[in-house]
């Protein structure tokens, strides 16, 4: 049963696509995990059902298992969505804001907030397609004030960077404490 | 009244009234942005409240909650897009009222039905007090327990169409929660042998990813929307919100029923919601105009969503059982602060909830004020491109995961999740099961260990009054969601 494109997806009779990929992952992992109880959680002898520690990672996964293949049969049994394959790739390809993300925390021990914060800005506004320098000054002020207030103001807790150490003294205590 | 006066000494405070100002203003125009919301926000902000005073931090949590659907209904009104998820009904007659020329009017009913709506709920809140304050203490683990189950069951059945994939969600989120060293026995669950994952998957960084760095995620791989803003006069706000006293019955109804659904765990705003449209629909003079720019269908809407907020702190302050996924991250600055919701909250620090009140009263006041000198302004933040939105949102997320432990493993935890949520929210399933599942789920374990240590028969388990209605209103909610399936089913319209 195929689904026509044009029929708004609001509260859809059928099935997004990739759904039913998605339902068997889901279904394959809570299987996995269930497979894994008597070596992943221990019994304790002498204390009763509700005191065991297997208890409610058993309920959880069994629940999870349940539920996972009654939605699998019952996704399986609405009208398709073609564009499976397409919304896989779409998935996979939030990985590389994950990927920017990560290099982002990354270079905070080395460059330091304020630098980390506002390469990040900039290289993600320009990754996102702007190129106006309206957009470039809007992204580097954004940078500032985040800094400024989590950093300068509420001290929350993120260390200098490695680059501060080049500084000279009262310099380096500054942005150490503040940027 | 020396309660009263107690509260009110423990929000006169500068820094809680700068908390409440920023919470509130922040809400306002995170709420106006559509593609945000308070989840985001509240997640984001979360952390950074660890290292304020629990009111301090609370406040400032409680202001974003509070506003953000008042400001949600500006776009939901001028564009035809919701704010937050709960201004989607505003839309129906909102934005058709902006193409007759009569925005200023829609937002003006839709600023005072909200602060309607958020005060009728706190009046309720200050009357059921000593209410609370007495039943709270009847509440024994075992209760406590079935009031979780209960929450469980109803966001479960309350996700209509979506109910197997809610139900598989909120079992992960249980699931997750037993993950790392449990407290009885000492010994580890799912812990693969990584050290790092014995002190279990912090909810915080689940939180985060889930509802923030998904939602960036989302906006980032998005096309940007481009609106346009229809001419707003700049005076004549008092005379639209005042309309609001034609409306008083779809008002105090449609408030009445936000406060009854807020109260019970895992209904919230959207069941409120749509009661209060089909009752002003039903009993309006006009039904064949609602969906039309009907003002009673904005003031049933906005008045029900708004209700919400403080009539969700029942169950959270009474018996730490939050309803929702934001009520569920307040309880996390509660933990962080050694401040335990429950009954003893009620006893011995009636004065703290009594300030959670005032603060909430103030901020609707703070809020209608802010709306009425700068809607013009606000309407600017609906302009910021999505994937920019994206951006930020990214780099604010930082500071959330970050600045627990600078590690760049729960980052990565976070990212994991993030992905997670970013794909859940393609295949429009919900996110909030999981989060539920987390924090009534550990509740669940623990309650039901020290209720079972005193009961010998199942029977002893609801042969208490309290604990006998709770069961019962958990068989109802599965008999009625069942019967209402098969119904559905024989009519050949139904989804499980």
């Amino acid at each position: 049963m195929e689904h026509d494109n044009a029929t708004p997806h609001v509260f859809p009779e059928a099935r997004r696509p990739g759904e039913l990929f998605y339902s068997l992952i889901f279904l394959a992992t809570a299987l996995a995990l269930l497979s894994m109880i008597f070596w992943q959680t221990s019994v304790l002898p002498g204390k009763g059902f509700a005191a065991q520690p297997r208890t409610w990672p058993l309920i959880s996964l069994v629940g999870m298992t349940l539920f996972a293949f009654a939605n699998l049969v019952a996704t399986s049994r609405s009208a398709r969505t073609p564009g499976r394959w397409r919304e896989v790739v779409v998935w996979i390809r939030s990985l590389e804001h994950v990927g920017w993300y990560l290099l982002y925390v990354a270079a905070i021990p080395a460059v330091g907030y304020l630098g980390a914060t506002l390469a990040f800005c900039l290289f993600m506004t320009w990754r996102a397609g702007y190129r106006s320098g309206l957009a470039f000054a809007a992204a580097a002020s954004f940078a500032l004030f985040v800094v400024l207030l989590f950093k300068s103001l509420f001290n929350v807790k993120i260390p200098g960077g490695a680059v501060y150490e080049y500084l000279p003294d009262t310099l380096r205590y500054i942005m150490i404490r503040y940027f | 009244m020396d309660v009263f006066l107690s509260g009110l000494e423990i929000i006169a405070r500068w820094d809680v009234i700068a908390a409440l100002l920023i919470g509130s203003i922040g809400g306002v125009m995170v709420g106006a942005m559509p593609g945000v919301g308070a989840a985001v926000a509240i997640a984001i902000m979360l952390p950074a409240t660890f290292s304020l005073e629990p009111i301090v931090g609370l406040t400032a949590l409680l202001g974003i909650y509070g506003s953000s659907m008042f400001g949600g209904a500006i776009p939901a009104i001028l564009i035809n897009t919701p704010g937050t998820p709960v201004n989607a009904l505003t839309t129906y007659d909102g934005y058709p009222m902006t193409r007759r020329g009569e925005a200023r009017r829609a937002l003006g009913l839709a600023y005072s039905s909200s602060f309607f709506g958020g005060i009728f709920s706190i009046v309720c809140l200050i009357l059921l007090a000593p209410v609370l304050a007495r039943i709270a203490p009847m509440f024994g683990a075992r209760e406590i327990f079935l009031a979780a189950l209960l929450g469980i069951v109803l966001v479960v059945v309350t996700h209509r169409g979506q109910v197997l994939a809610a139900g598989m969600l909120v079992c992960y989120g249980i699931f997750l929660k037993t993950v790392g060293l449990e407290g009885a026995g000492y010994t580890q669950r799912y812990t693969f042998g990584q050290t790092w994952l014995a002190s279990g998957i912090d909810l915080i960084v689940v939180v985060l990813g889930l509802f923030a760095l998904s939602q960036a995620f989302i906006l980032l791989s998005g096309k940007d929307q481009k609106y346009e803003l229809p001419p707003l006069a700049k005076s004549g706000f008092f005379s639209s919100m005042s309309e609001i006293l034609r409306f008083k019955r779809v008002a105090t109804v449609a408030s009445s029923f936000g406060v009854i659904c807020g109260m019970i765990p895992g209904v919230g705003e959207f069941m409120s919601q749509f009661m209060s449209y089909g009752y002003a629909q039903k009993t309006s003079k006009t039904p064949e105009l609602f969906g039309k720019g009907n003002p009673e269908g904005i003031v049933a809407s906005e008045a029900a969503n708004n209700s919400v907020p403080a009539a969700a702190m029942i169950p959270l302050l009474a018996l730490g059982i939050p309803g929702e996924e934001l009520t569920a991250m307040m309880l996390a600055v509660f933990y962080v602060h050694n401040v335990i919701p429950g009954p003893q909250l009620f006893q011995n620090q009636l004065d703290f909830v009594v300030a959670l009140y005032i603060a909430l009263f103030i901020l609707n006041v703070l809020v209608v004020l802010f709306l009425l000198v700068s809607t013009n302004s606000l309407m600017k933040v609906m302009l910021i491109p999505n994937r920019f939105l994206g951006m930020m949102i990214l780099t604010f997320s930082l500071i959330g995961v970050y600045s627990l432990r600078n590690s760049l493993k729960d980052c990565a935890i976070a990212a994991a999740f993030g992905v997670f949520g970013f794909i859940l929210k393609r295949l429009n399933w919900p996110t909030s099961p999981i989060i539920l599942g987390m924090v009534l789920g550990g509740l669940m374990e623990a309650k039901l260990r020290t209720a079972m240590a005193r009961v010998e028969t199942p029977w002893d388990f609801i042969n208490r009054p309290i604990a006998f209605v709770l069961f019962s209103m958990i068989v109802i909610a599965i008999v009625l969601h069942v019967v209402s399936v098969v119904r559905d089913r024989r009519k050949g319209t139904g989804n499980v």
